[in-house]
């Protein structure tokens, strides 16, 4: 299916501008870079609205016994809060992310199944404004809530109807089993894409390691999303047909609703931090101005992680009282997992080493989350450890590891990415002082309030709660936490300000403002309708470089 | 009330009990080992950025475009194979050690029933039915006494959390669950309940209360007695519903949705450690409980002043 | 590039992706069965109740074999023998709902058997409902085809298309495959 491309008729131009017709195409639209962009806009409103919610968290747990958030408001808060920045913000940001730029890299027209895409956004968009909608709609326990109010990995038998009456609970069932069938045809979309649509010489070893990642991503896509949707639909029988699968009167065992959610929610994480990578490995090679280190390395380690990050979903459930032999299975094959995702952060690093770094706005956040990541995932070795994982599981050390998990590594990435490929997707370079002020914010921000809560952890501050009450030893640290997201407001207001900003009035970006090497930087900025009039010739994996740099091509060394 | 220490502060580094000191230990060792990686991959990435940077005059020229070395890869995925390896022998002999304890003769045994948003508490072996205080035994070096605590839930999920003591333990219903300590301190031990469930999460707490062999047996003979039966309140409280929820040893009350109320004196906290045990928190409680912890299951009684007076007075009375 | 640039067939990896999908969606629903065999603790157990469906297998299983047939056809260019075999492989699926829903009717009434019965029920009826859902689906779709040929449209062209819906056919009778060991030999 390789198209060289073709020359659009000139005729479309001459038409004159209307909203309703801008509209109108929006809506219709099947181009890949169209919908990419609809996820991500999407994906960063529900940020903000999400981000609202936590700090408003944080100032009712700024000072003990505080009195500005009831708890049923606070329950709600935390389960939005985390079921939006998943589902709502993580997801779609991946989503578009891939659907812009996996055509672009390998040198196609478009996705594979265009329509398909166009149903996947929508569908999602439909999820979220029904989660979204259930403030307004639903009806909890006796009038109290309405929104779902029972966390975001909705453990029963809380959400058995006994104990969640109304129907809150069930927007959140129906809402993410939505966004679960946009999140799996966008999946079957990216690889019928990656393995049916590469322009010639575009091997899979030649793949961008941006394509390579969201690949394996899909592939977890596929195997993880699944067993949530099961559950939700065995929990939504339970509720509305009386069936039994979580409920304990019966023989039902909450144990296996866990099991099935973690089967999801473990492999979800790394769906979620793996696009991150997928980013980094673009931008560290280019703003260090040499080649991946260990392609191949990275590339195995990639789909290992894919693998072996299906057999770990335990580690959350080590409490649960499971055996001694069990619990010590899921040690064992969570710190397996650490193996290739620290060789990864090795390879980063010796991309860098020897290089001639460049700290533009991407690089800087590619490098702040290569210190944070670091840390998150030696967090996670400790709460591989059982016995230590008994005292930090359900705590504020676990809420700060994750955190710094999907804020300090994904979330750093992704605006590393869109500093990155803003100026492709707009004509227009972001602002870099602005820029810089967004990082140093975001960085000073997120350490207050992140490292701090670690410690809030191992003073025995649980999870989800509303309140605490003063004597414990939790008030300076909660306190020093809710500063920092006043930080971390600042910068996002800095982010969004660029954002609009440059739209209008940015540097105009050209086509390869960076100089880098994969094959979107080989046509216009934005891209037109076809994306390439031609593809260049592709013999290595920097068909780029290799235009460039014709007498050190890389294709003399792979 | 034991007048004795307050461990409020549940700090896991500073344990009183052999699960918490196993797990303090093998804490050390991971944490030891994540700081000597951490020390060195960042200070790599530090001597990288800076010796690395570019600088003004190079912007033209690329540097050597290395593609990587097989031996680099093989080394550094050796060395964390190794510390995965050892981490994970520590862990699972730490595991084991902590899970596979069998009750010796003379431990203590209790069970603890999670409720929203209380904590019930019994021991089956001498008879005794309380809330949300757990009395344990002392233990020494002469005289090891544990306590194993079966874990069950009457209704959602929850989890038993008291840091200074032991790793938690979730309590779930159809699922019962045992753990140990074994309180080398005395005092008062503060913990929370660690699994969300629901409105009042945040303020179903625990005491564990660590007593002196002889102060541990005074209170198990108080608690065994049948409940005081002098106070001319308890007519009145017979003619309530409040039997329909709550029990109280050796009367008509035998109702087992709320706690057990034969010795509420005895205890140091009201509303499952939400406050002290004073008689103004105790009449408001029974006047008014959803304005003193919104959303829990005693709905307000609307009991008249006389009421309030007779029922408030007997159950002052249930030392 | 000397040698021919040949890529996979997209919407063939588009259906493999499908049932890579489903078969996980599946996977779930049979874990959750045996999780919970024996586990009930009162009503009709498996063994009280059960029969096993051979009319209704042999029926569905065939249906395979003539789909098979009728891709034969479409791939000789017999767009007569292709509606019989593609009308036959409909109505044995056909047969398979109507033996499924007098077995349930039969478990309902008789029985007193319902998905809020006990465990097994739940488990049953869920995982059997599920697969019996897909039957549905694919019934609908023959019907499409039907339909579009009934119409004119000749369906000769539609060879490599017809060949997902087959995929997609062999998928569901595979699950049952799974659905049958699993409930009415395993379980019972």
């Amino acid at each position: 299916m390789a198209t060289v491309g073709y020359i659009e008729p000139e005729r479309e131009r001459a038409a004159p501008w209307t909203l309703t017709g801008t509209l109108h195409d929006w809506l219709v639209t099947v181009d890949h870079k169209r919908l990419g962009l609809m996820y991500i806009a999407s994906a960063l409103i529900f940020f903000v609205i999400a981000g609202a919610m936590a700090a408003a968290m944080r100032a009712q747990l700024a000072f003990p016994n505080g009195t500005l958030i009831p708890p049923a408001v606070f329950n709600r808060l935390f389960t939005m809060h985390g079921t939006s920045m998943v589902f709502l913000v993580g997801m779609p940001f991946l989503a578009g992310l891939a659907n812009y730029l996996v055509p672009l890299m390998i040198g196609a027209r478009d996705m594979a199944f265009p329509r398909l895409n166009a149903f996947g956004f929508w569908i999602f968009l439909f999820g979220g404004v029904l989660l979204y909608f259930s403030y307004i709609g639903g009806e909890g326990l006796a009038g109290h809530g309405t929104a779902p109010d029972v966390g975001w990995f909705a453990y029963s038998p809380l959400t058995e109807h006994a104990f969640s009456r109304g129907t809150s609970t069930d927007y959140w069932i129906l809402s993410i089993l939505l966004t679960g069938i946009g999140s799996i045809s966008s999946a079957i979309n990216v690889i019928a894409t990656t393995l049916s649509m590469r322009c010639e010489g575009m091997t899979l070893e030649r793949m961008p390691l941006f394509v390579w990642l969201m690949l394996v991503v899909s592939g977890m896509i596929l195997i993880a999303l699944p067993p949530l949707s099961a559950a939700q639909i065995m929990l939504l029988l339970d509720r509305y047909l009386g069936a039994r699968f979580f409920v304990p009167e019966a023989g039902g065992s909450a144990v296996l609703w866990q099991h099935f959610f973690w089967i999801f929610g473990h492999p979800e994480v790394y769906i979620l931090m793996l696009p991150g990578f997928a980013c980094a490995s673009e931008i560290i090679p280019v703003f260090s101005r040499k080649p991946m280190f260990g392609r191949a390395a990275m590339i195995g380690a990639s789909v290992s992680i894919g693998f072996i990050s299906m057999g770990v979903w335990a580690h959350h459930m080590f409490s649960v009282g499971m055996t001694s032999g069990a619990n010590t299975f899921f040690v064992v094959s969570t710190m397996l997992v650490g193996i290739p995702t620290g060789i990864k952060i090795f390879n980063w690093l010796a991309t860098m080493y020897g290089g001639r770094i460049r700290f533009a706005t991407p690089m800087l956040f590619c490098i702040a989350f290569l210190f944070q990541f670091l840390v998150a995932g030696l967090t996670g070795i400790m709460l591989a450890a059982a016995p230590f994982d008994w005292q930090l599981t359900d705590s504020y050390f676990v809420v700060a590891h994750f955190h710094y998990v999907l804020l300090g590594g994904l979330l750093f990435t992704l605006f590393a990415a869109i500093y990155y490929w803003f100026p492709k997707a707009t004509g227009r370079m972001l602002d870099e002082t602005l820029g810089k002020w967004h990082f140093w914010l975001l960085v000073v921000g997120f350490h207050l309030t992140f490292d701090t809560l670690h410690f809030a952890g191992t003073l025995g501050m649980p999870r989800r709660i509303y309140t605490y009450p003063a004597g414990r030893g939790w008030e300076e640290i909660n306190l020093i936490a809710s500063i920092g997201v006043i930080v971390q407001g600042a910068a996002v207001l800095c982010f969004v300000w660029n954002v609009v900003r440059s739209l209008g009035h940015g540097e105009p970006a050209g086509d390869d403002p960076w100089d880098a090497w994969t094959l979107e930087w080989a046509t216009s900025s934005p891209p037109p309708e076809y994306n390439f009039v031609t593809v260049p010739e592709v013999r290595s994996s920097r068909p780029l470089w290799d235009l460039k740099h014709p007498d050190d091509p890389d294709w003399k060394y792979e | 009330m034991t007048g004795d220490v307050l461990h409020a502060i549940g700090n896991i580094f500073r344990p009183a009990s052999p699960p918490a000191d196993s797990i303090y230990s093998l804490a050390m060792l991971v944490l030891a080992v994540c700081l000597a990686i951490f020390l060195s991959v960042a200070g790599v990435l530090t001597y990288t950025i800076i010796r690395f940077r570019r600088r003004p005059g190079e912007a033209d020229r690329e540097p050597p475009q290395v593609y990587g070395s097989n031996q680099i890869e093989i080394a550094w995925t050796v060395i964390p194979v190794l510390i995965v390896v050892v981490l994970s022998m520590a862990t699972a002999r730490v595991t084991s050690e902590i899970q596979n304890k069998k009750p010796p003769e003379g431990a203590v045994h209790a069970t603890v029933i999670g409720h929203q948003w209380w904590w019930e508490i019994r021991y089956p072996a001498l008879g005794i039915v309380t809330a949300n205080e757990l009395h344990v035994p002392l233990s020494t070096a002469a005289q090891p006494r544990p306590t194993f605590i079966r874990l069950e839930s009457a209704d959602v999920a929850h989890s038993f959390w008291v840091p200074l003591l032991a790793g938690k333990t979730d309590a779930i219903p159809n699922h019962p669950n045992s753990m140990w300590i074994e309180p080398r301190v005395e005092g008062t031990f503060l913990g929370n309940c660690a699994e969300f469930c629901g409105l009042q999460h945040a303020n179903m707490l625990l005491r564990v209360v660590v007593q002196p062999a002889d102060a541990f047996a005074r209170w198990v003979d108080s608690e065994r007695l049948t409940a005081r039966h002098d106070h001319q309140g308890e007519r009145v409280f017979m003619s309530l519903s409040c039997i329909n929820c709550h029990a109280v040893s050796g009367t008509r009350a035998a109702g087992t949705f709320g706690p057990d109320l034969s010795h509420l004196m005895s205890r140091q906290t009201l509303g499952a450690g939400l406050f002290p045990n004073t008689p103004e928190n105790l009449r408001r409680w029974i006047r008014e409980p959803q304005a003193m912890k919104p959303g829990n299951l005693m709905p307000n009684m609307q009991l008249d002043d006389r009421q309030l007076d007779q029922v408030h007075g007997y159950l002052s009375s249930l030392r | 590039m000397s040698e021919a640039w040949t890529l996979p067939d997209r919407g063939r990896i588009g259906v493999i992706c499908l049932i890579v999908t489903e078969s996980a969606l599946f996977a779930i629903f049979v874990v959750a069965y045996l999780a919970y065999l024996g586990a009930s603790r009162s009503g009709p157990q498996p063994k009280d109740v059960l029969e096993l469906p051979l009319w209704a297998t042999a029926c569905l299983l065939s249906s395979s074999l003539t789909i098979v047939f009728a891709e034969r056809a479409l791939h000789r260019k017999r767009s007569g023998a292709f509606m019989a075999w593609l009308v036959v492989t409909a109505a044995l699926a056909i047969e398979f709902l109507r033996w499924t829903a007098f077995e349930w009717r039969r478990l309902i009434v008789v029985d007193h058997l319902t998905i809020a019965t006990n465990l097994f029920g739940t488990t049953f009826y869920s995982l059997v409902g599920l697969h019996a859902s897909h039957v549905i689906v694919g019934v609908v779709l023959f019907a499409i085809v039907i339909g579009v040929g009934l119409r004119g449209r000749s369906m000769l062209d539609q060879a490599r298309r017809f060949q997902f819906l087959a995929w997609y056919w062999h998928f569901v009778d595979a699950v049952w495959v799974v659905v049958f060991s699993v409930v009415y030999v395993v379980g019972r």
